[in-house]
């Protein structure tokens, strides 16, 4: 439970390999955060060294973004080594490229899978368990990509449009139960997933973003850009007309 | 039972930090509190007074959270045996009230009327004069416990479940509902107290005037502003007062000598801005403050609801810490280990920590409560703005200087500290749970604070 200075206790991360995911989680455990879960297929196997040498105690646990009947378990394993959850962060994902994806439909639709409906079973299993301890905190990993679709990304950035859509009704749905939803916009984060994707402009580390979430848990905000400057940036690029929206490479 | 409502509601200490939701029931009778926790479900039940706990002493994260505020009734005085029987429910408002105007006043009050008699017990408070007649929980005759078992207990300091009454007190509502108890009573001959103030100009003169003059008074406090720079750091106002007898007051006054003013308190704004308080304009607060105040007064003749508890004057004066809250650290450290408390009131005296109520006393003889706070030693309690950066760590420094100089936090003000630090500070706690698992083997009573520091 958070307590009166804002910092948590435990977290459970879902996407358990994420380095978004796990730059949170590390920034959460510097703040205070003594119990984590790495949630992902096959377990986590080799946590970061860094969230022990912090003095977090980590479990690994078996999380198939994939098959949503065991998600409501994995939530209930999660319960079941460290008690109430205080934040679960919700970082699972895949990129792919644009390209494969228009050459092979079955493959994006794996990829939206992931992208989109594991986090609705996910997403819901979580919050029921936090609504039922009336207390937590879910933050949802979405994406500048799902704010305005773009023609150079749309089977991952639909996917993120969807998951941003339903972490806001989520968070709605859970008003006045003592557990909220936090939404996360990141631009352009260089990590192992997107190593093959061109840079964007106003990219942010997995550090910052951290940072970013870190101070939306503490203020009670809904909804953290990062960098923040790309908040302005896309309320401009959602009035852009259409036929020059369809030309930009990036 | 009163109506239940479907949705939860959300709950916080009187610091308003770290909200969770339960579901509230108000029950009017012991009775009432029996079903509650017969009906209890899995996450379990817990009882709530005035919410004047300052962290998650009185919340319980997706359970039943009684409000025991309906639990009232007629207050019973017995003169012959000087004591007073009043349910649970009643606040110190309407007790003291019930009290002075018979010529009788509390025990112990804490520094708001707006408590319950069951919160009091369940924190064994203490008042201005714990030098002299320790915290509430010494002056507790007998209590009515509805324990989660469905017993209904009649505790006594020296009968057959003397333990358990220790367990009782300062045992933060977990040991089961207290729906009624039997108080000592104070004769007083007026509600005016005989208070004489004096100013000192640096901490080593506060600490040396409290520790020569302390026995001389029954009630004794100090404020003290850390924000004063240099040797001015602890500078204080500092007063000690007795009640006064009618030749105390002014002709004018000696008419009605029991007449208790509480006065309509002032409301604080809805809402305030954060950082409102800073150490700007609680520095100015301070000077003035301190500047208002005489170099020294003798023998002033002070209304009790001035005296005791000048913050009531303003209603929810908690919300001008605005949105992020308050957060109050409040610890004694023994006589002896002076050093610690110097170098945790320079430590928040160093980050300008805005504290406009810093109150410095000196404690006596505890309860004996396996969780009671007080104990002999010098105890700070300091209000600072939970958003403050590096709040959070400068605390924890704080709780191992405390933990090596064998002190201790105060439950009912904390929603911060971790497990292993409150379990070192509390030795009697192994001793609690035996008695816990006894009256409670399901685990029905619960609370956030409990939870976070794995009390149970």
């Amino acid at each position: 439970m958070r307590d009166s200075v804002g910092t948590v206790r435990t977290v459970l991360l879902l996407g358990g390999r994420s380095e978004i995911g796990l730059a949170i989680v590390e920034r959460l455990v510097r703040e205070g955060a003594r119990e984590v879960v790495l949630a992902a297929r096959g377990g986590v196997a080799e946590p970061p060294a860094a969230l022990a040498a912090l003095g977090a105690k980590v479990h690994s646990l078996e999380f198939d973004a994939t098959a949503p009947d065991t998600h409501t378990a994995t939530v209930d394993g999660a319960v079941a080594l460290v008690g109430d959850l205080d934040v679960v962060v919700d970082a699972f994902g895949v990129l792919g490229t644009q390209a494969d994806y228009e050459a092979d439909p079955a493959a994006a639709a794996r990829a939206a899978a992931v992208n989109y409906t594991g986090h609705v079973s996910a997403g819901l299993a979580v919050a029921a368990r936090l609504r039922e301890q009336g207390h937590g905190a879910l933050v949802v990993l979405s994406s500048v990509a799902g704010v305005r679709v773009r023609r150079f990304n749309f089977v991952y950035g639909s996917a993120k449009a969807g998951l941003d859509g339903f972490a806001q009704g989520l968070a709605d749905s859970l008003h006045g139960s003592g557990a909220r939803v936090l939404v996360v916009r990141p631009g352009y984060v260089p990590t192992r997933m997107s190593a093959h994707v061109d840079p964007a402009p106003f990219p942010a580390t997995p550090a910052q973003v951290a940072e970013a979430v870190s101070a939306g848990l503490r203020s009670g905000a809904t909804t953290v850009w990062a960098p923040r400057v790309l908040a302005p940036v896309f309320a401009g690029m959602r009035l852009m007309p259409r036929p020059i929206w369809r030309r930009l490479g990036r | 039972m009163a109506s239940q409502p479907e949705r939860p509601v959300l709950l916080t200490g009187w610091g308003r930090t770290a909200p969770t939701a339960a579901r509230v029931v108000r029950p009017r009778s012991a009775a009432q509190v029996a079903r509650a926790l017969a009906e209890a479900g899995p996450r379990g039940v817990l009882a709530r007074g005035l919410g004047r706990s300052y962290g998650d002493a009185a919340q319980a994260a997706g359970g039943t959270v009684l409000d025991c505020t309906e639990l009232t009734g007629p207050i019973r005085l017995d003169a012959d045996r000087g004591e007073v029987t009043v349910p649970a429910g009643v606040s110190f408002e309407r007790l003291i009230a019930h009290l002075l105007e018979r010529g009788y006043f509390v025990p112990v009050t804490p520094g708001t009327r707006q408590v319950t008699v069951g919160g009091a017990i369940a924190a064994d408070v203490h008042g201005k004069n714990h030098h002299a007649d320790s915290s509430l929980g010494a002056h507790v005759r007998s209590l009515t416990l509805a324990a989660p078992t469905g017993e209904t207990l009649t505790l006594t300091p020296d009968g057959g479940d003397a333990e358990l009454f220790r367990a009782t007190l300062g045992g933060m509502g977990l040991t089961g509902v207290v729906t009624e108890a039997t108080l000592a009573v104070l004769p007083v001959e007026t509600s005016y107290m005989r208070v004489d103030t004096d100013r000192t100009d640096s901490l080593d003169a506060t600490l040396d005037l409290m520790s020569r003059t302390d026995a001389d008074y029954r009630y004794t406090v100090c404020w003290v502003d850390l924000l004063a720079k240099g040797s001015a750091m602890g500078r204080g106002v500092l007063t000690r007062a007795d009640h006064a007898g009618p030749r105390d007051l002014p002709p004018a006054l000696r008419r009605d000598p029991l007449r208790h003013r509480a006065g309509s308190p002032l409301a604080a704004p809805p809402w305030a801005p954060p950082g409102l308080l800073n150490s700007w304009t609680v520095g100015a607060f301070n000077a003035v403050y301190r500047g208002a105040a005489p170099r020294r007064r003798r023998g002033e003749a002070q209304p009790i609801a001035g005296f005791f508890h000048p913050l009531d004057a303003v209603r929810g004066w908690n919300r001008l810490y605005g949105p992020h809250g308050l957060v109050q650290y409040q610890f004694v450290v023994p006589f002896g280990a002076e050093d610690t408390l110097v170098r945790i009131m320079e430590g928040l005296s160093r980050a300008g920590a805005p504290s406009f109520l810093t109150v410095l006393k000196r404690l006596g003889e505890g309860t004996g409560g396996h969780l009671s706070f007080p104990r002999p030693g010098w105890t700070l309690a300091v209000d600072l703005p939970a958003g403050l950066p590096g709040l959070g760590r400068m605390l924890r420094r704080f709780d191992e200087l405390l933990l090596a100089a064998d002190g201790r936090l105060y439950l009912a003000k904390d929603g911060r500290a971790d497990a292993e630090t409150v379990h070192a500070m509390y030795p009697d706690l192994p001793a609690w749970r035996k008695v816990r698992e006894r009256v409670d083997p399901d685990g029905v009573l619960v609370s956030d604070l409990a939870r976070r520091l794995r009390l149970l």
